[in-house]
């Protein structure tokens, strides 16, 4: 509705785009996963199979209040987090290093340059036999396969930016003498940083896929053996919960990456 | 101090690859593995001299003084400085590069401080910064980060940066590149001033002949590449210097505008 008249300007009904554009961002998605939920509603109606085989949002909700209620939920999500925490730090707190190492010193590069190419398109899933003659049962074979998805990517990508570091910076980094440690923490480092936060981001994201296949075979615990037991236990709307909670989860483990971006030295790779 | 001697200095770069050779259409490129940059320098500046570098793009002046700055060998001759060989890149002299040298992820203050690493006393040290900073007038700015600059904001900053460190000689490659007009003059009469300040070394490469002539107390004119001396003049006019005040300065002019191909110098 056009405000032609200036008695309007002040009514409610004119601050209402502004208001819109407000709150444009929230709005949306909101949109989108309530068409998504109706969609599902009216595709289990339709379908006429029963709630154990297709359960609808109403079913999945209250099962995902019993699992909240029993504590159930949390615990395999703590579990999962655990265990993509502990392998995602791991591959975060060597690849990044080793990467750096790697970048720099041309010889390294070239002889593992190979071995690395080599390694990397064997999917962390055709480890889970080694994996779990090697580590047993438990945390350990989960975070080892966790640690060996986000470890290629983040090894790759952390070598190809500092070969794209200007020759400029170590220019000047040589002419204020600085030491190699020091070339390290305050040249090659912040010159990384806005190349690998997206890596950052995209191999948070694999390891998060990778938890729940990881957690189907060698443990009794996490979101991925949620869903497997809820399929032994045909509880379909269980199975649903856990998919709801990882893709919850899973937002939120990329806003806190997003969030990285504000950081004001790193600005300056954005432009 | 910031005595420069280069003896009989030759540069070839040394292509290894032959698909960047094939994409190359220069001749000497594509005839051999060898590109000859430096043919033969022998130079010498004395201590406090600003020095202007002439020469037709891609002959081989940044070269030149990566090599006299330490940043790169020569294929053959020596560099000396103050008598002492260079070995290597130094705080002693400090380099301006063409693209700027600016760390982006440190803020204006963080940067123009690296050149005060050497001081030990942090007031001292913040003092030194501080008052660098009002030379080339970016008191305020300290804060931003250099993309948060204008052009010619970061060619001052850089400086400062370089000015700090207080270097025997100062190298400074087209430090006035991208900039406007007005801010070009500007930055030419502080960097007189500047000079007639600190009486350092300068080393001074440009395009602009007029530039050359109106700063340099040397002003020397390197040949196409493979680069040699082609002139060498000693000027010994006082500053502001113009062309209609000085005969003999207009003259020079003109030769050097013949020298590099140009018959009417505008
Ligand atoms: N690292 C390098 N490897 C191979 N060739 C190089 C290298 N650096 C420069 N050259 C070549 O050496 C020649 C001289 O380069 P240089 O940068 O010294 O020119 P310049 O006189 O500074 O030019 P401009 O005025 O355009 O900056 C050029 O032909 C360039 O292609
Ligand atoms: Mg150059």
């Amino acid at each position: 509705m056009a405000c032609r008249n200036a008695e309007l300007v002040s009514l409610k009904i004119c601050q209402a785009p502004m208001n819109y554009t407000r709150l444009r961002p929230y709005l949306l998605p909101v949109l989108s996963f309530a068409a998504v939920v109706a969609v599902w509603g009216i595709a289990r109606r339709l379908s006429g199979w029963s709630p154990t085989v297709f359960p609808g949002p109403l079913d999945a909700a209250v099962g995902m209040w019993e699992l909240i209620r029993d504590g159930s939920l949390l615990k395999h999500s703590v579990a999962s987090l655990f265990r993509v925490t502990a392998g995602y730090y791991l591959a975060v707190a060597i690849g990044t290093p080793l990467g750096i190492v790697l970048g720099w010193w041309k010889t390294g590069q070239l002889l593992t340059n190979g071995l690395i190419q080599f390694l990397r398109p064997i999917s962390p899933l055709a480890w889970i036999p080694l994996a779990m003659l090697w580590f047993g049962i438990g945390d350990k074979p989960a975070i080892f396969l966790i640690f060996l998805s986000s470890f290629f990517p983040l090894l790759v990508s952390t070598i190809y930016s500092v070969n794209h570091i200007r020759t400029v910076y170590f220019q000047v980094a040589a002419n204020f003498n600085f030491t190699p440690f020091e070339t390290i923490t305050r040249v090659i480092f912040p010159a990384i940083l806005p190349d690998i936060l997206p890596a950052l981001r995209i191999s948070l994201g694999i390891a998060w896929l990778v938890v729940v296949a990881a957690e189907m075979i060698a443990v009794k615990s996490g979101l991925g053996y949620l869903i497997l037991d809820s399929r032994n236990a045909l509880r379909m709307d269980y199975v649903m919960d856990a998919m709801i909670a990882i893709g919850v989860i899973g937002i939120c483990l990329d806003r806190v990456i997003v969030q990285l971006n504000r950081i004001k030295s790193v600005a300056w790779g954005r432009t | 101090m910031g005595h420069i001697l280069v003896k009989d200095v030759r540069k070839e770069y040394v292509e290894r690859r032959g698909a960047r050779r094939r994409m190359n259409s220069d001749p000497d490129l594509r005839s051999g593995n060898h590109l000859p940059v430096l043919d033969g320098i022998d130079l010498e500046f004395a201590n406090g001299e600003l020095v202007c570098i002439l020469g037709p793009s891609g002959c081989g002046k940044t070269t030149l003084a990566r090599v006299i700055a330490g940043f790169d060998r020569p294929t053959s001759g020596t560099v000396l400085i103050d008598g002492e060989k260079v070995k290597g890149p130094s705080s002693e002299h400090i380099f301006v590069f063409q693209h700027s040298g600016l760390f982006p992820w440190m803020t204006v203050w963080e940067n123009v401080r690296l050149g005060a690493r050497h001081m030990k006393e942090k007031e001292e040290m913040a003092a030194k910064v501080q008052e660098h900073l009002d030379v080339v007038n970016l008191t305020g700015y300290e804060h931003l980060y250099p993309h948060q600059l204008s052009g010619g904001m970061q060619r001052r900053a850089e400086l400062a940066r370089a000015l700090v460190a207080d270097p025997e000689v100062l190298f400074m490659d087209e430090p006035f590149a991208g900039l406007d007009f007005l801010t070009r003059l500007k930055m030419r009469e502080e960097i007189i001033n500047m000079h007639e300040l600190i009486q350092k070394t300068i080393v001074f490469i440009t395009h602009d002949i007029d530039e050359a002539l109106v700063m340099g107390d040397r002003v020397v004119v390197f040949t196409e590449r493979p680069a040699k001396v082609r002139l060498d003049l000693k000027l010994e006019f006082p500053h502001p210097r113009d062309f209609h005040s000085y005969d003999e300065l207009e003259r020079l002019r003109r030769d050097v505008y013949t020298e590099l191909g140009v018959h009417y110098a505008l």
